[in-house]
């Protein structure tokens, strides 16, 4: 309503700031860390596993920046090489998990009767543990390491895209583009595929992309709790679980943590911003 | 409406023995080996220990036959014994739930009552000071990790400033009261032991602000959202137009309509809090279901999983219903449908 009134108002600058700063910032986060992860070789100062007892527990200073663990280790290397672990155990299960999800419900949605009820109740047996707690139970049964704590997780992953996609593709099945392409002998996976889908991609990436940070804190849950990574990796989670003792050496956990805070927040201002600028009803507010 | 009920409650127990279904399957299905778990590696290489264990514990059965006992044992309210602890596993969740209820309620509460009118004045207070307040408290809240708040709260108000207890339910000094629930507070206060139920208290206070965070940021995150929605809409428009205090108009037009979002979201939530709980017990050396289920996974306990997954699906699938029903009597229109 106040629409018309704020586009006089505002200058062009301050109206870009206000829709997409969030969006921006979000990305610019996640970008940073994108490039730290690809570049760890090169920006970390030490090599995060060349342990230095004499050197061990020393506060932030010029030569070690965030200080150094128990081990003498330098803390600023690990949390820059532990970007690596969490970025692609963020993607791979939140992308693996989306295009599974996505399919699935899509198809049901797609294929209606007994098939779509089916795959749906399934998809709520599924759904209605928290993830957290069948993925420990998985991955404890498989044993540890990162790449069996990501097939836990996707196991429990994939429900929430089931649900949206099979929402979006019913709302998008009854208009009329789809009808033209099947008139037009379009086969259903072609429609599928090639018509529903890419017009019912924006809340599906917007979910993805809050959905990323979401993985990022269940694997760092997992990992501290020591079902992720093997020791001596460099991972956020089991960085904070080996400093968790040490209330007076606080760098060692700190560090690690705001890490994961900070690329957590990433994802979601950038996913906020998707779904601001994605959703015209939001534009007002 | 009672036959809806009825219906739903009937769907529900048909969804909880499903879910169990599923995590037997699921469990049985991944390579682990609660032999190696127990036994360990040299015993393991005993082909005559191996067998005694799995004949014990029914593990030399077929999948179908396992469940079928299981299932038995459900339907008589006995979950079988655990595998870790040599005990039944209600006898294990009798002593170790109690601590998580206390904690797990007191979270919510504090959730709720800070949440939801934090969410509701920062949509009122838009883009002040109070708005930027409550989105930058709840960001942080579903942002920070868990056990990495619980680390930094733990060495701020205990190590560094002193303010708060040290992790555990009680101080070494304190008396355990006579259990009766289980549930200190209530327990000390019953008989009448003021100096260890404020004890308790105090030991209540940082793991609950830790385990509310997220829950508390999603709520308040909610909240803003839907009464944005609803102030924005002509109704309240028309109430403001007829000259109605701002505050009629918030707390009686606005919220009614913004409650079912966040009701949903709060019951989903509530649901949730056993997978914050097991961090938040972790780091404070609560012994509680968090704990247990921590244990019981890493231990590869199979009748303790199932039993918490049973339990775990079956308070997401009632909570679930209360939902629903509360939709009733938010928005009467769902019930003509």
């Amino acid at each position: 309503m106040s629409e018309t009134l704020i586009l006089v108002q505002e200058a062009p600058g301050r109206r870009f700031a206000r829709r997409y700063g969030i969006a921006v910032a979000g990305g610019g986060l996640i970008l940073a860390w994108l490039l730290l992860a690809v570049l760890a070789p090169w920006v970390a100062p030490y090599d995060p596993n060349f342990v230095d007892v004499a050197g061990r527990l020393r506060p932030p200073s010029s030569a070690h920046w965030l200080g150094t663990d128990a081990l003498g280790r330098d803390v600023l290397s690990r949390v820059i090489w532990g970007a690596r672990v969490s970025m692609l155990v963020g993607f791979g299960v939140v992308l693996l998990g989306a295009a599974f999800g996505t399919l699935l419900g899509a198809t049901a949605a797609y294929a209606r009767g007994w098939a779509e009820e089916a795959l749906m109740r399934v998809t709520d047996l599924v759904f209605c543990f928290p993830p957290i707690i069948l993925a420990m139970a998985i991955a404890a049964a498989l044993g540890i390491g990162t790449l069996n704590t990501m097939i836990a997780m996707l196991v429990v992953w994939w429900p929430k895209f089931a649900r949206l996609a099979r929402s979006l593709v019913i709302s998008q099945r009854a208009l009329e583009y789809v009808e033209a392409a099947v008139t037009s002998g379009a086969g259903p996976g072609r429609v599928l595929l090639r018509q529903i889908l890419p017009n019912a991609a924006g809340p599906l990436i917007v979910l993805v992309t809050l959905d990323l940070g979401n993985a990022i804190l269940v694997f760092a849950g997992l990992s501290f709790l020591g079902l992720g990574v093997t020791p001596p990796a460099a991972e956020w989670g089991a960085m904070v679980a080996e400093g968790r003792e040490l209330v007076q050496q606080w760098w060692v956990a700190t560090f690690p943590g705001l890490a994961i805070l900070s690329v957590v927040m990433g994802f979601n201002f950038l996913g906020d911003g998707l779904r601001d600028w994605l959703d015209p009803r939001a534009e007002s507010r | 409406m009672i036959a809806y009920v009825a219906s739903r409650l009937v769907t529900a127990c048909v969804m909880v023995v499903l879910a169990s279904l599923v995590v037997f399957l699921i469990a049985n299905t991944v390579p682990g080996d609660p032999v190696l778990a127990q036994l360990g590696d040299l015993a393991a290489a005993n082909p005559a220990v191996v067998a005694a264990f799995r004949h014990r514990w029914g593990l030399d059965l077929p999948l179908w036959e396992r469940y079928w006992v299981f299932l038995q044992g459900l339907a008589h309210g006995d979950f079988g014994e655990s595998i870790a602890s040599h005990r039944p596993v209600l006898e294990d969740l009798r002593e170790y739930a109690p601590a998580t209820v206390e904690l797990g309620m007191l979270a919510f509460l504090l959730s709720l009552v800070i949440g939801l009118p934090l969410g509701i004045l920062a949509a009122v207070k838009r883009d002040t000071w109070i708005d930027n307040a409550a989105r930058l408290v709840s960001l942080i809240g579903v942002s920070a990790p868990t056990f990495w708040l619980a680390f930094v709260m733990l060495a701020i108000f205990y190590g560094a400033l002193d303010w708060a207890p040290g992790p555990g339910r009680l101080s070494a000094s304190a008396f355990p009261p006579t259990p009766v629930t289980g549930l200190l507070l209530f327990d000390s206060a019953r008989s009448g032991d003021w100096e260890t139920f404020w004890d308790a208290a105090a030991h209540l206070v940082l793991p609950a602000i830790v385990l509310a965070s997220s829950t508390l940021g999603l709520i308040t995150r909610t909240t803003r959202a839907a009464m944005l929605e609803a102030l924005g809409q002509d109704y309240v428009r028309t109430a403001r137009a007829k000259g109605l205090p701002g505050r009629a108009v918030v707390v009686g037009h606005a919220l009614p309509n913004a409650m079912l979002p966040v009701v949903t979201l709060a019951g989903l939530a509530f649901a949730n809090l056993l997978a914050g709980a097991v961090m938040t017990e972790t780091v404070f050396s609560w012994p509680g279901l968090g704990r247990y289920t921590f244990r019981a996974a890493v231990a590869i306990d199979f009748p303790a999983i199932l039993a918490i997954t049973v339990i775990v699906a079956a308070q997401f699938v009632l909570v679930n219903l209360l939902v629903d029903l509360s939709y009733a009597v938010l928005d009467p229109r769902t019930v003509k449908r």
